[in-house]
């Protein structure tokens, strides 16, 4: 079990309104393990797809809850978790492949490949009607400069 | 998210600027939409230059009006795509159908 050093919690409704809120907050929260413009870019996206799944898919005809944690771990690592109470995967494997989606024209089913491309590890955990919690961890390489 | 555009001799140059994420790229597509219905625009070149941040919504937003062009047997061109949006379509696959600067 890696320790953990830091970390904050919060609770939003399913409007897309929340999204930049989200992945915003999670962005200064991962500043202060000093991540370049690049790391923090992967980061703030990584955590867009993820909340933008939730409002989407667990919620579509309904607003529920998502709540967000983030973590930071010993050895200069982010934990991001996103999870969410609504409808749940019924097909883990599939939605992780390129391209599928049940989103409709406005989204393009790329998600969660781009998670795990711009993630060092992606979780995914879902029950149909219990709903899902994505875990994702990125280990922030130490700059020479930094301290 | 805010958009500009200017027609000129049929060809549209549609700017972008801010955020694009889920929340605004519904509204967004529908402006790209009307923006070359009206125009009727042989070549769109669509400016990214202005966002500073960018998801996978903004593949969706790209492969649309893609779409709305070969209905018209035009073109579409992006240019000027900052680095972090430049990773997102670059790790969709993206240049294999859309001219992308």
């Amino acid at each position: 079990m890696t320790r953990t050093t830091n970390y904050i919690t919060f609770e939003f409704l399913s409007r897309s309104a929340n999204e930049g809120f989200a992945r915003g907050a999670v962005a200064c929260f991962a500043a202060q393990l000093d991540p370049t413009l690049e790391e923090l870019g992967d980061i703030k996206t990584a955590v867009s797809e993820a909340v933008t799944n939730a409002i989407v898919h667990a919620y579509p005809d309904t607003l529920g809850k998502i709540v967000v944690k983030a973590k930071i771990l010993e050895g200069n690592i982010l934990e991001v978790t996103v999870r969410d109470w609504g409808k749940g995967i019924a097909d883990v494997e599939q939605a992780r492949k390129p391209l599928y989606t049940t989103g409709g024209e406005e989204r393009s089913g790329m998600g969660f490949t781009i998670m795990e491309s711009f993630m060092d590890k992606l979780t995914v955990r879902s029950a149909e009607g219990k709903g899902t919690r994505v875990t994702m961890r990125r280990r922030i390489l130490p700059r020479p400069a930094s301290k | 998210m805010e958009m500009n555009y200017r027609a000129e001799n049929r060809q549209l140059t549609i700017s972008l600027a801010g955020e694009l994420d889920h929340h605004a790229a519904r509204g967004l597509m529908e402006s790209i939409d009307r923006c070359i219905e009206q125009n009727l625009p042989v070549k769109t070149i669509l400016d990214m230059g202005g966002l500073t941040f960018m998801d996978s919504s903004g593949i969706a937003v790209v492969l649309r009006a893609r779409r709305r062009m070969e209905a018209l047997a035009g073109s579409l061109v992006v240019v000027n795509i900052p680095r972090q949006a430049a990773r997102v379509l670059e790790t969709a696959g993206l240049g294999r159908y859309v001219n992308l600067i």
